[in-house]
């Protein structure tokens, strides 16, 4: 049983995802439940498999019990272990807040989302660079459904774009790998790093241009600059839920980037050694500027919040882009914090939508909205949180981020980009957040009509626990900062020591029947 | 015979980015067909171009035909035929929710 673990958190969503599409649509009561026991296996699985891994052992599963470098397997290592179990505590409270009614607006939310997880933990637990290509198409294709899901024409527009562009980076994700392929002869990750390493000299120049190749269909799926634009809109459209998952799906492109450069491209790779070294900073730095801007530009929240994603994704890989133990540890400290403060950001900026009534999120004088108190302290929260300010998770992963920039060569570039940015959102969430709630009055509010219905207190529970759970895995992350700083710094080490990943993973004794 | 496949690939690949470069939905999605005939052909040439060889390794190792590419290439050809299903119905719905087949939705004279 313990020796299957690792293949749980890919086959679970799957099964599930199939035994929904089984079920009629008017047993909506029965999906949820199917769906929030799938999620909350997943949580435990990925909850084992944390404690199993982080003890410094690479699990590995050789799917059909083929021998590495042949077959197809899936590695549990402590990144994609810690990458699980974000998305499963992601998930939880996203499926939690879809019971408000976002999955009766259309057939079949609860197998999408399902079949979203599933292409998100195979993402995270591939060993194999063609199997990577699979799942992101998974989790794409499912993405695509989820986004439109509701319908409307402004969601069909913004689909449009995100279904086209991610459809020209799968091409040239499979140029990528043919041209690996062609040269090396394997799409073993592990074997890759062993044959890129050792790769003759006149081949350099192939290699690269496959390396690159592959940096930019992650840079696009994490949203980078110049890649970025396709999310704005498709985040500020989609449903509530659907966009708090997302949260984590640009952060799929941070972890191949941190997966595929430190073990394939990584400093003991020959003539490809660093490859995205000078790419990876410049162009996170300029996507934590573009991305401020559009935050002060923003006109409506939801769409101010899917700039403040790319500003995470900027931040976030500002830190990987340093390249060092200490900054891949201060990234893999933020990225569930961004994770879990977008995601509440997203459901509470759609609770405040709602009470708004036609004003919706623009930033203009609206009616006064029912629990404006509530709502508003739990804005506070999030913003502080997003802004990095004391004593929340965001100050101490920018801190740590910071801490990580000071040996760096390009200290001024990286402390001034992230501190004059954070200035920046933290006025653009101010005059935000005032204008939703301290200038409710608006100069014709006789015609608005303020939401009218009493909400009980159950539905209000339904409504804000998610965003309330979000919020205390936060301060979750600053009450244990010590233990998850441990464990990202054990991480950080096992990434920049690949022989134990491929010594694992090609050393695999194969068990025989 | 390698002349002539890298050309092919080169002119799909071409007319692929050219037509997903235009403004309207429907040649962006001929654009997407051409761009992933043309990274199939690729990915298969990838297992070099050989006639006549056993599709598996026989008892002369040297001489046999990559049987990966070939599984590689029929897995990208089944989502690539999925997508241009899903991107097909999505144009049609953009045209009718939009009321023109422009990408970015609006209307020019």
């Amino acid at each position: 049983m313990m020796n299957h673990i690792t293949i749980f958190p890919v086959i679970l969503p799957l099964v599930a995802g199939i035994l929904l599409l089984l079920l009629p649509g008017r047993l909506l009561a029965l999906k949820r439940s199917v769906g929030l026991i799938s999620v909350l296996l997943q949580l435990i699985t990925a909850g084992l498999l944390l404690s199993t891994v982080s003890s410094g052992e690479i699990r590995v599963y050789a799917l059909g019990n083929w021998s590495p470098p042949f077959g197809i397997v899936l590695v549990a290592d402590q990144l994609a272990a810690w990458m699980l179990a974000i998305t499963a505590l992601v998930a939880i409270c996203a499926l939690f807040y879809t019971a408000r009614g976002t999955d009766s607006n259309g057939a079949h939310f609860h197998t999408l989302f399902q079949l979203q997880l599933f292409g998100l933990n195979g993402a995270f637990l591939t060993g194999d660079l063609f199997n990577l290509f699979v799942f992101f198409e998974i989790l794409l294709l499912a993405s695509y459904s989820l986004l439109l899901h509701g319908g409307g024409r402004l969601k069909t527009k913004a689909g449009l774009h995100f279904v086209i562009i991610n459809l020209v980076g799968s091409t040239l994700f499979l140029f990528a790998v043919g041209t690996l392929y062609g040269l090396l002869g394997t799409l073993n990750m592990a074997d890759l790093a062993v044959k890129v390493a050792a790769a003759p000299a006149n081949d350099a120049v192939l290699i690269h241009i496959a390396g690159l190749l592959l940096f930019a269909v992650f840079a696009l799926k994490a949203a980078l600059v110049p890649l970025y634009l396709w999310l704005p809109a498709a985040y500020a459209h989609t449903t509530a839920p659907v966009a708090a998952l997302f949260a984590i799906m640009t952060k799929v492109g941070a972890y191949s980037i941190l997966r595929v450069y430190t073990l394939i491209f990584g400093a003991q790779a020959g003539a490809a050694a660093n490859l995205i070294e000078t790419w990876l900073l410049p162009m996170a730095l300029l996507t934590l500027i573009v991305g401020v801007l559009g935050v002060l530009a923003s006109t409506r929240l939801r769409q101010q919040v899917a700039y403040l994603v790319i500003v995470s994704i900027g931040t976030l890989l500002t830190a990987i882009g340093m390249n060092s133990a200490a900054g891949i540890t201060a990234a893999l400290y933020y990225l569930p914090h961004s994770t879990f403060a977008a995601a509440a950001f997203f459901l509470l900026s759609d609770s405040i939508a709602q009470r708004r009534d036609v004003m919706d999120d623009q930033f203009e004088p609206g009616p006064i909205i029912q629990q404006q108190r509530l709502l508003g302290i739990l804005f506070f929260i999030t913003a502080i949180l997003i802004a990095g300010l004391p004593p929340l998770s965001g100050f101490i992963g920018k801190f740590l981020i910071l801490n990580a920039a000071l040996p760096h060569a390009a200290f001024f570039w990286i402390t001034g980009v992230i501190l004059i940015t954070s200035l920046f959102t933290l006025i653009a969430l101010a005059r935000g957040g005032s204008m939703l709630f301290y200038r409710p009055q608006a100069p014709h509010s006789c015609n608005i009509a303020p939401d009218a219905e009493p909400r009980s207190a159950f539905a209000l529970t339904v409504e804000l626990t998610p965003v309330a759970c979000l919020l205390l895995c936060c301060i979750g992350l600053v009450v244990f900062a010590g233990t998850v700083t441990g464990y990202t710094a054990t991480t950080a080490n096992q990434l920049l020591q690949p022989e134990v990943y491929i010594e694992s993973v090609l050393r695999m004794e194969v068990i025989q029947p | 015979m390698e002349l002539l496949i890298s050309l092919i690939i080169g002119v799909l690949t071409a007319s692929g980015v050219y037509l997903s470069l235009r403004g309207r939905t429907f040649p962006v999605v001929l654009g997407l067909t051409f761009l992933s005939y043309a990274v199939n052909l690729f990915l298969l040439v990838m297992g070099r171009l050989t006639i006549g060889n056993p599709p598996i390794i026989t008892d002369d190792p040297t001489q046999y035909a990559d049987p990966l590419p070939q599984a590689l290439v029929l897995t990208a050809i089944v989502i690539s035929f999925g997508m241009t299903a899903f991107v097909i119905v999505l144009a049609l719905k953009a045209f009718s929710e939009m009321g023109n087949d422009q990408v970015d939705g609006k209307h020019k004279p």
